[in-house]
């Protein structure tokens, strides 16, 4: 088992040393970082002095050591659009971000869940029926496409949500704004939600319902029945149970992709998160944020994916196994 | 032995072609497509789209690009079956006066060619890759897959975003118009690759290991010809269907690129950028502008998705 813990973790380890590494030929090769820096009318010798002040002419390998040194010391450099660290930049925005896609997650995970087991036990009911071509649908229509759709009918015709923001926020404590607080606030986060959990949702319903019926033809299931269990615990009890491992593995892995995800939501519906700032910079061709939104990124997959690789470890006894030998 | 009848005469004259078709139409694939009502559906839209999409330029009413033919006096005319509509206009023009039934023909084509050629450089460098790795072995294979595994951290659409950003950027002195096509071509091509690299080193592994490989290397066959002529051959299979779903996924792909303002610019639209023109019009009323290119986006990929997972089915020996 430690073994395989040190295995998992130097692999992560890799897999953030070459993230690192991409950023890090992006920042060197893509636009020289002295001309963002200085106007036409800065000398030569004041050009000269930045290059050799910031490093740019110690060898690459020195470069990259210390640009791995400021990674881990939360240091991403200075934004080129904004003249601020980009450090303090993507932690104003991330909490519209999180908040955006934690109830994203949720609502992908309760309404699949829901919509999962309702087609896996009915299976030839009509709106079972429906439930499949809504999650078709959803896997096919863009999620900027789904988000206009949305907005078209519930701003723009009826006119009952918002259609771009966050609403009013709250301020708790040094950085963190939320919007949990307020009604325009809850109210702005319900389209913006929708959109970017929609193919989520429709990914875990059709999972749910497959796992589901393969639970339900398995031999426990029928000495559940035989024992003349009631249908109620034998669904929930026994096989959701059984169910929800795989589902809430794959859930986990998706929070990474969501997150990514939430730069066309965010952009759809104006919203003030880490996404949109990602995409200006990729317009403006800003590497530092780039960079650091790549780092990010990865450094969220790649500890998902260890924790969720650890907690299967930890819970399925026939995998400790088969890591021993 | 009795006359041939006609058919057979057909059947061992005609050679290739007829004989081929003849197998074709009765195996089983076809006649699981012929037994599903929605796959013809779905076949006959996409069939409908790419026809639309290569003949544009002939049978569009009007060319969308040509400043001279088009009237700012015509903009934002709704379709031709609402009151305030134009007989000239079909589907209603857009806020520059260009016919949307066209600009959507237009859009198509662009789509279609970017998300085709898209797919097919992905499946050509994963094809390469993944031969090469599942043959080769060892450190190459290794590295290989190590690059895949780090690229399958993210998600396509992000490792696009990516690319697409820094080639603009490397390209400072080129114009949008002639770079947006080749730089969404290739990043598609690299963020779709992953999948055909796996699936094709994985049967690889299995091939190179039987008796035939083995024969052709004990006759002195060198090494890329057995790879090419005789590996490629057996491991290819699977990946007619990745092709057919991931075409989907590069239409979406594009078309969310373009939405976001990092594909293709208006004056060469797509059906994402269309979408994304649209949008700016939908609180002024002007709906039409931005639905009909979405359904038509949206009729695409969903037949498509059907196309693919009908394929998937069909060809798959486990579920006939």
């Amino acid at each position: 088992m430690l073994a395989f813990i040190i295995r998992r973790i130097a692999q992560s380890l890799f897999v953030m040393a070459a993230v690192a590494l991409i950023a890090f030929l992006m920042f060197r090769f893509v636009g020289d970082p002295v001309n963002q820096m200085v106007g036409i009318d800065t000398p030569q010798e004041e050009v000269a002095r930045l290059r050799e002040s910031l490093g740019l002419n110690d060898p690459a390998i020195v470069q990259f050591g210390r640009f791995v040194w400021n990674i881990v010391h939360f240091d991403f450099g200075i934004s080129y659009q904004f003249r601020l660290p980009v450090t303090q930049l993507l932690a104003e925005r991330a909490p519209a971000t999180l908040e955006l896609a934690v109830t994203a997650a949720i609502f992908a995970l309760i309404v699949g869940v829901i919509m999962g087991v309702y087609c896996a036990l009915n299976r030839d009911s009509w709106l079972a029926r429906v439930f499949q071509a809504v999650s078709l649908v959803g896997v096919s229509l863009p999620t900027f496409l789904i988000g206009i759709l949305l907005i078209y009918l519930f701003a723009v015709i009826l006119g009952w949500l918002p259609s771009n923001g966050r609403g009013q926020v709250v301020k708790i404590g040094q950085w963190w704004t939320t919007g949990f607080l307020t009604g325009s606030g809850l109210k702005a986060l319900i389209l913006p939600a929708i959109t970017l959990g929609l193919f989520q949702m429709t990914l875990i319903m059709r999972l749910v319902r497959a796992e589901m019926m393969e639970v339900m033809r398995t031999d426990y299931i029928k000495f559940a029945k035989a024992r003349g269990l009631k249908t109620r615990s034998i669904h929930f009890g026994h096989a959701l149970k059984n169910t929800l491992i795989p589902v809430i593995t794959i859930a986990g892995l998706q929070l990474g992709s969501i997150i990514a995800f939430a730069i066309i939501t965010e952009t759809v519906f104006n919203w003030p998160g880490m996404g949109i700032l990602f995409l200006k910079a990729v317009q403006n061709v800003d590497i530092p944020i780039m960079a650091a939104y790549l780092m990010l990124i990865g450094f969220l997959f790649v500890v998902i994916n260890l924790a969720v690789d650890l907690a299967y470890g930890l819970v399925d006894p026939r995998l400790r196994v088969a890591m021993r030998a | 032995m009795p006359n041939p009848t006609p058919e057979e005469v057909k059947g061992l004259v005609g050679g290739g072609s007829s004989g081929l078709v003849t197998r074709l139409l009765d195996s089983d694939v076809m006649a699981s497509f012929r037994s599903s009502k929605l796959t013809m559906l779905a076949a006959l839209i996409v069939l409908l789209m790419f026809l639309g999409a290569f003949l544009a330029p002939w049978i569009a009413p009007f060319d969308p690009f040509d400043p001279a033919k088009v009237f700012l006096s015509d903009a934002s005319i709704p379709p031709r079956w609402q009151e305030a509509g134009d007989p000239r206009f079909v589907f209603g023009t857009d806020d520059q006066g260009r016919d949307l039934y066209s600009a959507i023909l237009y859009g198509l084509r662009v789509s279609l060619l970017v998300g085709g050629l898209g797919v097919m450089l992905a499946a050509a460098i994963g094809i390469t890759l993944g031969l090469v790795a599942g043959y080769v072995g060892g450190r190459v294979d290794a590295l290989i897959m190590r690059i895949a595994d780090v690229q399958l951290t993210f998600p396509a659409i992000l490792i696009a975003l990516l690319i697409d950003g820094v080639v603009h950027s490397l390209l400072k002195g080129v114009s949008r118009e002639e770079s947006a096509i080749p730089v969404l071509v290739a990043s598609i091509g690299l963020s779709f690759w992953v999948q055909y690299a796996r699936t094709i080193r994985g049967s690889t592994l299995v091939e190179k290991n039987k008796d035939y490989v083995a024969a052709a290397r004990l006759v002195g066959i060198p090494t890329p010809v057995i790879m090419l002529r005789h590996v490629l051959p057996n491991v290819i299979g699977p990946v007619l269907v990745i092709l057919t779903i991931n075409l989907g996924l590069a239409v979406i792909t594009e078309a969310t690129l373009s939405f976001l303002g990092v594909g293709l610019p208006p004056t060469q639209p797509s059906l994402g950028t269309l979408i994304s023109i649209g949008n700016q019009y939908l609180f002024s009323g002007d709906w039409w502008i931005v639905t009909f290119p979405g359904l038509t986006l949206a009729a695409l990929v969903l037949s498509v998705n059907l196309l693919g997972d009908w394929l998937r089915d069909a060809l798959n020996p486990k579920l006939r």
